[in-house]
């Protein structure tokens, strides 16, 4: 037990802790926006910390090679990239269908942003000056 | 090598959280979220089992996982937008 197997260890501690997180988000939350947004970024970080840990206690363990690191790091690149897409594919998907929010929800960009484009006063998006500061 | 058994409970406890929506859900995206966490947490999972067996393939295979996964949920996505 070195001090590399430790530290992945420690990692996949973390992020099997987040995957259970985001399971008690899906079941808790009230409704499918609530449930996406906590579940989605909770299991996006858990996988991060248990493919990331994995490559390190690989490391620290007599089979390993750099070869694990590398291709941990890979799928966990490939799901940082790919799960918020993922996520807002279905989330509009799910706006699209009419489903609608929880009745404690206050504020609804998307139907505003909707609604003054029909009316025609809409600008288009005031494009990158002043995105800096 | 002992503590990998605690987080495969972990993960299997996700599991089976996720599956409880996925059977209760009331509309169909929110059975598709709760699927879109499950391929997730079963990334992780192969990834993990690589190490439990210590073969490195299993990496590869958690890999193609994910990407028919992410595909699929786009395509259910694109369904349930109205145009495939």
């Amino acid at each position: 037990m070195n001090a590399l197997a430790i530290i992945g260890e420690v990692l996949v501690l973390i992020g099997t802790f987040f995957y259970l997180l985001s399971a008690l988000g899906l079941i808790r939350m009230p409704d499918v926006y609530n449930r996406m947004q906590t579940s989605t970024k909770s299991a996006t970080l858990g996988s991060l910390g248990v493919m990331v840990g994995v490559g390190i206690w690989a490391l620290g363990t007599d089979f390993g090679s750099a070869a694990w690191l590398t291709k941990s790091i890979v799928i966990a690149v490939f799901l940082l990239l790919t799960n918020p897409i993922s996520a807002h594919a279905l989330i509009r998907a799910a706006y699209k269908s009419g489903i609608p929010l929880w009745e404690g929800s206050v504020v609804d960009k998307y139907r505003e942003h909707l609604e003054a484009k029909e009316r025609g006063e809409v600008e288009e998006a005031p494009a990158e000056e002043g995105g800096e500061e | 090598m002992i503590g990998i058994n605690v987080y495969l409970a972990l993960i299997a406890i996700a599991t089976l959280l996720s599956m409880y929506r996925v059977f209760r859900g009331p509309t169909t995206v929110d059975r598709l979220v709760a699927v879109d966490i499950m391929t997730t947490i079963t990334a992780g999972l192969m990834v993990l089992f690589a190490l439990y067996y210590q073969r490195m393939i299993f990496l590869d295979v958690a890999l193609v996982y994910a990407i028919l996964a992410f595909g699929g949920v786009i395509a259910f996505a694109r369904y349930m937008e109205g145009g495939l």
